[in-house]
């Protein structure tokens, strides 16, 4: 049987924009049909912006590459419409063990707080994951949105001019152009775009390899856990990760250090040898895909560059400690497409697409921040920083005080966008964790195990007043842009969670939630002209361009 | 914010120094780096309190020439 990754899903047509001799223009076009681009499509297509994704293969990508999705994405992809086949596919695990040389020194649950529709995190191969995102786009252009997918089509040139963007185009029946309003570039960290425009991408290099292995293994020898070891006989003075993922396919990641042999390493015979020097002689596997990583923690000075806006790892990139590649960047499409589109609609000013670069650049060094540690952590730069790194897992062994000091990937978790320019006023009786700039959290609303009641399944696509035991009117249409109320009460959910995670010290509140689900600004009571005011701010209506 | 105490404040400062030089006899140097990385783990951990750890740990460079940097 054919692997996805081996089937075209997208083979090349010929396009009714290959005929004319005047490029046809188009709304918007997204260059990789990653996860990234997909994700940005979808969300145009599903709010009915016009889109079109070129991607220069026919397939979904070849071996497993990200595997790790967290709940923020998984909820992402809710409102995208795809997140339960991913779930229902995906990995559920909680549990991590961490070991040094020879013994397990700890182990941690991420023991998922209760009263949330998704879990901590799913393991899930990226091909899967692609594979659900083109099913859905194959959905929604089937329900007539205005979507659809150009496999074979290679950018070769890009320019702008005159407010839109001008593309060249390869096919297998030759070169064509079209010109585009706007263009999402999602075309990876080596990404052409990026480097037709001459832009820079500027970071730290990381000297160190990993061999990656996704085996195939029957039967049940090792748990639904994540296991780390520093420093084990198997693999000296490195590291090894093991994860494992859907279809008995597990993820092996061994260090290999900086002078290698890359070809040498890869070779199957060698890669077996590795495997089984670690899980024994007798094990049995197959290996699915072999690939040897270097890594380097970088951004783009901007990821908004007049109408070509960078999503994902063509404006970011980081070490893949911590599941933070894929995570952040569907972040970013969540929060691009819906700016874009009131952009496009004329409901707001251009320069709202410059918070996309305040929020997102703000996203992406957290990250990098944090995957750089995980990665001095992980590979000491210096002797003293071994000692400390050492010192650090024997404690841990022994003390529980060593253990948060223990960096083996900070996994990821959602963004906050503290102190943007889209924030509103807060109230500070209230929560901190659903603070304007944060992601709405979610909660039950009524019996959760009954009904399916979800406060984030009812969030999301356009601008929202939740209330919570508050008067407001049903709708507010602030100079073209609705807002709609959600009406709650603290009693929605009787175990507690959605009062605690939104009143905090108050008995009533109202919300102000953005398209992408991220809090606006919050009060105790209604007051329309504060409500109008926030929208504006939180659309750039307030900026001041003179 | 506490500060960073500076004045004398061990009871009976030779035993303490003693006891720490005693701690290390006998040992490489690299198990003594490896013993006093621990120590400085546990005792930071029991100060907890961030700013006087910075406040420390600028103290002690401030005393140490100039690196290669």
């Amino acid at each position: 049987m054919a692997r996805i990754f081996e089937t075209p899903l997208y083979p090349y047509q010929r396009s009714a924009d290959q005929d004319p001799v005047a490029p046809v223009r188009h709304p918007v076009v997204v260059v990789g049909a990653g996860p990234v681009g997909l994700a940005a499509a979808i969300d145009l297509a599903t709010s009915g912006v016009p889109v079109v994704i070129l991607d220069e293969n026919d397939k979904v990508s070849w071996g497993s590459r990200a595997i790790c999705f967290a709940k923020r994405p998984l909820e992402i992809l809710d409102r995208l419409g795809c997140g339960q086949a991913m779930v229902d596919k995906g990995v559920v695990w909680n549990v991590g063990k961490v070991f040094f040389d020879e013994r397990q020194v700890y182990e941690f649950n991420l023991l998922p707080e209760r009263g949330h529709k998704r879990p901590a995190f799913i393991n899930l191969q990226q091909y899967h994951f692609e594979k659900y995102l083109v099913d859905r786009v194959r959905e929604l252009h089937a329900e007539g949105k205005p979507i659809e997918i150009r496999g074979g089509n290679r950018v070769k040139s890009v320019g702008q001019r005159d407010g839109h963007v001008h593309l060249e185009i390869e096919t297998p029946d030759g070169a064509y152009a079209i010109d585009a309003d706007w263009l999402i570039a999602c075309d990876g960290a080596g990404s052409p775009i990026r480097a037709m425009m001459g832009l820079d991408f500027i970071g730290r290099t990381f000297e160190d390899n990993f061999l990656i292995a996704d085996i195939v293994m029957e039967g049940d020898d090792f748990p639904t856990e994540r296991w780390f070891w520093f420093d084990p006989p198997f693999n000296r003075g490195q590291s090894t990760l093991l994860h494992k993922q859907p279809d008995n396919v597990w993820r092996v990641d061994f260090q290999l250090g900086w002078d290698i042999d890359k070809e040498e390493e890869k070779k199957p015979e060698n890669v077996t040898r590795r495997l089984k020097a670690f899980l024994g002689d007798d094990a049995k596997f197959e290996l699915e895909w072999v690939s040897i990583y270097t890594f380097q923690c970088r951004r783009m000075a901007k990821f908004r560059h007049g109408h070509v806006l960078f999503a994902g790892d063509s404006a970011h990139q980081v070490s893949p400690f911590g599941a933070r590649g894929a995570n952040s960047g569907l972040q970013d499409t969540d929060n691009l497409v819906w700016k874009l589109k009131l952009v496009i609609d004329g409901k707001a000013p251009e320069v709202l697409l410059d918070s996309y670069d305040e929020e997102r650049i703000h996203g992406a060094d957290e990250n990098i921040l944090n995957s750089t540690r995980s990665t001095d952590f992980i590979t000491p730069k210096s002797e003293i920083s071994r000692t400390f790194r050492d010192a650090v897992l024997e404690l841990s062994e022994h003390y529980e005080f060593a253990r948060p000091l223990v960096n083996s990937g900070r996994l990821s978790v959602p963004c906050t966008y503290d102190g943007s320019s889209l924030n509103g006023p807060d109230d500070e009786k209230m929560p901190p964790r659903t603070r304007p700039g944060s992601p709405a959290c979610d909660a039950p609303i009524g019996d959760a195990r009954v009904d399916g009641g979800w406060l984030l399944d009812r969030l999301g696509g356009c601008f929202q007043l939740v209330t919570f035991d508050v008067d407001a009117p049903d709708r507010l249409d602030v100079d073209g842009i609705e807002i709609e109320r959600v009406s709650l009460s603290a009693r929605d959910d009787p175990g507690g969670a959605l009062a605690e995670r939104y009143l905090g010290g108050r008995e009533s509140a109202v919300y102000l939630i953005r398209p992408d689900q991220h809090v606006a600004a919050r009060w105790v009571g209604f007051n329309e002209t504060a409500v109008r005011d926030a929208l504006n701010k939180a659309v750039a209506r307030d900026t001041d361009r003179g | 914010m506490s500060e960073l105490i500076t004045k004398a404040n061990i009871a009976r400062p030779d035993d303490f120094y003693a006891e720490l030089i005693g701690l290390h006899e006998g040992r490489s140097k690299e198990d003594s780096d490896a013993l006093n990385a621990r120590l400085i783990l546990l005792l930071a951990n029991h100060i907890g309190d961030m700013g006087i750890l910075r406040q420390a740990m600028k103290a002690a460079a401030k005393t140490v020439q100039a690196g290669n940097d």
